[in-house]
């Protein structure tokens, strides 16, 4: 099995820093992985998105021409990139910022307000956290469990007093798919 | 052993310090900029380790050079424009007999050209780049783990056969992360002793390293020990990948990122077909060419898909080596386009079926 | 019988390639007399340039790396952050650093690289036949300036001490000349301090020197050294520039 993940928004909205935790997630996993951030020009623009491609053999390519997942953080990543998706692709969004609008038909969506739920935790900073434990929830690419036992290694000392936060955002996004099965 | 996922530039680092480089000289440019911010934290904690932001890249390499000189393991990076400003220093470091290691991670040209990954510099890392007869070691990485395994390798190559080595990298290798293996020092591997460097001339003669040699018979001499040399490298340091090349009736010919996007659409077209028998040859030393492997590959195969980032200059080492046997076809995506595995497979797919409808006309 | 004048051992026994009359042979035994009163022959480490001096390796007895035009600073700074404790020293004409290794020499004494520069004015190219140089007078004729340099459109004579001497690390500039006796010996009480300076590991320091170069400037030789107190000392006058205490 080959997945390839889009994470993408607003630069500031942690879209590389995702990425990234899940390709560390990945590898911890035992499985091959390839993180390839946009850069330069494009980053300096404002916005930022990267390609997480996990699979159970050596990954050829780590460019998603047709990616399975794309997760938008803002509405321009929304319109862009749901064009990239395979048919039958799952477009996970974040419906604090996006208005799913002009939505192909052939690929699932769904929204995550991210930024309440943050609200909610008192810490918008891990708005991200949210989205990947949601994005967990939809994929089910990674072990969740394993995924949360794994967290502070990935972030790492220098995330050590943010830990508690982005373990309760990651679980909060995760339980949000759970409790809303059927969309909202 | 743990694997660690990181960035490619930062691979080259963490190899290149393993392997005992202890000297950095560089100049930022885009894409590379995270190499020398590596490096300027690593080399503070290595004893005697030497890190300086130079004022350009024609500083930067004669800092190498300096180093080199000296006895040290000296590396230097850029990208494509800080490249070329390099090519004077490498010729000098190729003419003098010195090693070092140069880091090219590309980007689309010529001129300012942009900051996307592109295989633009074929030509000027295995043709010279720098005046004068001379030929660069040049490897070409096409992943992380091989970031910092042909980086550690380089050094060696390079005091070895004291010569400049390149690696070429682009800018997606160089931004891409993947978990990846350090390469650690081996214990007793025996390198030849340095006898050419400068020290100070205490208990022996004064030692003399140049490139001026103004005597013509002597200048000829120098230019075919030169070549010797080089024909030694290419007799034991040649590499290259072969890839499904068993049942092959096509062979793809593809470096670097080009070679990773070739391999998928490989994949995707014998997952979608299996009558499409596509194969590769996946140069791993770009300079020396892995001739050989190309010329034995022609024994039975006859089609020969070169896949490049460039308007097309592999393509013209790919043609020497089959002397004109078998049919090239040629794909490329130059100015920093990185094309789809889908998009490439298209490509193959019909020169294939093109191919074999020829064969049976 | 005590010998009281001999060959150093610093340099080799060889002719050398110079004109009649030029000043590097003087400036040459100077420092291999320097090398071998301070002991530091099988310490020293010696950057040639591009220019007449390339050939200075067939002349000193001392370990030679040769540079690129123009980055001699460059090398130097490589070699002496690996071998902090040799003595490193560029030798350098007036197109080498002043023009092709401005950028070089600029920043390695910007960041107090502790190494000496023999810096040689003669103030044209002289191994390429006596075109203008950075330091070529103004209105001083030369191969490429037939009707004189004109500072207008061809700028000025750039006087290499004064300015390095605004950056902070250098420690010690001086400018002498090689036309007389007395300035050949002031000439090498300044390379004694500069490679002083170094062996406290001060910082960067570099002597100026004004060499005559007659078949270029087209005199004889005592035409030259005349002209060299005459005129180019007044474009570049003589003396200590800077000297941090150290």
């Amino acid at each position: 099995m080959l997945i390839k993940t889009i994470f993408s928004g607003f630069g500031g909205q942690g879209v590389l820093s995702t990425g990234q935790i899940l390709a560390q997630a990945a590898m911890l996993q035992g499985r091959f992985v390839t993180y390839l951030p946009s850069y330069g020009a494009e980053v300096r623009g404002g916005t930022a998105n990267c390609t997480v491609t996990i699979s159970d053999e050596e990954i050829a390519s780590p460019i998603a021409s047709e990616p399975e997942f794309v997760v938008a953080l803002n509405q321009p990543s929304f319109s862009r990139f749901q064009n990239l998706l395979h048919s039958g692709g799952f477009l996970l969004y974040n419906s604090s910022l996006v208005e799913p609008s002009f939505v192909r038909g052939d690929i699932e969506t769904r929204g995550v307000p991210i930024t309440e739920l943050a609200r909610q935790i008192g810490n918008v900073k891990v708005a991200n956290m949210i989205m990947l434990g949601a994005f967990i929830a939809v994929s089910s690419l990674l072990s969740f469990d394993r995924m949360l036992k794994h967290l502070p290694d990935i972030l790492g000392a220098g995330k050590a007093k943010l830990l508690k936060a982005n373990q309760e955002a990651f679980e909060r996004g995760y339980h949000f798919i759970e409790e809303h099965e059927h969309g909202d | 052993m743990n694997k660690k996922l990181m960035y490619g530039t930062h691979a080259i680092g963490e190899a290149a310090i393993q392997a005992g480089c202890t000297c950095y000289f560089g100049y930022p440019i885009t894409p590379q900029n995270e190499l020398p911010e590596y490096m300027s934290q690593r080399l503070a904690e290595v004893p005697g380790g030497v890190f300086i932001q130079a004022e350009s890249e024609l500083a930067a390499i004669n800092m190498v050079l300096g180093a080199s000189v000296a006895g040290a393991r000296a590396m230097t990076s850029s990208s494509s424009p800080g490249i070329s400003l390099k090519q004077e220093g490498i010729s000098f470091l190729a003419g003098s007999e010195l090693p070092a290691v140069i880091v090219n991670i590309m980007r689309g040209g010529p001129g300012l050209g942009n900051i996307a990954p592109a295989q633009s510099d074929y030509f000027q890392a295995t043709r010279g780049g720098g005046h004068g007869d001379y030929r660069l070691v040049v490897f070409a990485p096409a992943s992380v783990q091989e970031m910092a395994d042909l980086t550690f390798h380089a050094f060696d190559v390079a005091d070895e056969y004291r010569t400049p080595v390149m690696i070429m990298g682009d800018g997606m290798l160089g931004q891409m992360m993947e978990p990846v293996i350090i390469p650690k020092p081996r214990k007793g591997k025996k390198m030849p002793e340095k006898d050419y460097i400068l020290t100070g001339a205490r208990g022996r003669p004064a030692r003399l390293v140049k490139s001026l040699i103004l005597d013509t018979k002597d200048m000829e001499e120098h230019n075919w020990k030169l070549v010797r040399k080089f024909k030694r490298i290419e007799e034991r340091e040649t590499r290259w990948e072969g890839y499904m090349l068993d049942d092959a009736d096509m062979v793809v010919i593809a470096y670097g990122t080009a070679a990773r996007i070739a391999k998928g659409a490989i994949n995707r077209l014998r997952r979608e077909d299996a009558n499409l028998r596509v194969g590769m040859i996946r140069p791993i030393t770009v300079s020396p060419f892995p001739v050989k492997a190309i010329r034995e590959a022609a024994q039975t195969i006859k089609d020969f898909f070169v896949f490049e980032m460039s308007t097309g200059q592999m393509v013209d080492d790919v043609r020497l080596a089959l002397e004109g046997q078998g049919t090239i076809h040629f794909y490329g995506r130059p100015g920093g386009v990185v094309p789809s595995a889908r998009e490439l497979g298209r490509s193959i797919a019909r020169r294939y079926y093109q191919a074999i409808r020829k064969r049976k006309q | 019988m005590k010998k009281v004048y001999q060959r150093p051992r610093s340099l080799r026994d060889v002719p050398m390639h110079y004109c009649p009359g030029c000043g590097h042979s003087i400036i040459h035994r100077l420092i291999a007399e320097l090398l071998d009163e301070m002991g530091l022959r099988e310490s020293a480490i010696c950057v040639p340039p591009a220019g007449c001096a390339v050939l200075a390796y067939y002349y000193l007895d001392i370990d030679m790396v040769e540079a690129p035009h123009g980055r001699a600073t460059a090398v130097a700074t490589g070699i002496k952050r690996v071998r902090p404790d040799n003595l490193v020293f560029s030798y350098q004409g007036d197109g080498d650093l002043a023009a092709i290794g401005t950028a070089e020499a600029l920043h390695a004494a910007n960041r107090g690289e502790n190494i000496t520069v023999i810096f040689v004015n003669n103030a044209v190219y002289g191994m390429t036949g006596g075109q203008m140089a950075p330091t070529t007078l103004s209105g001083m004729k030369t191969t490429t300036t037939p009707a004189g340099r004109n500072p207008r459109s061809e700028g000025p004579p750039i006087r290499v001490c004064e300015l390095l001497q605004g950056l902070a690390n250098t420690v010690y500039l001086e400018r002498t000349a090689v036309n007389s006796p007395a300035n050949v010996m002031k000439t090498k009480k300044a390379i004694k301090k500069a490679f002083g300076v170094q062996q406290k590991k001060a910082g960067f320091s570099l002597v100026e020197i004004l060499s005559p170069c007659p078949t270029n400037w087209r005199m004889d030789a005592v035409a030259s050294c005349t002209w060299i107190d005459e005129v180019m000392a007044r474009e570049f006058p003589l003396g200590v520039i800077k000297e941090v205490p150290c």
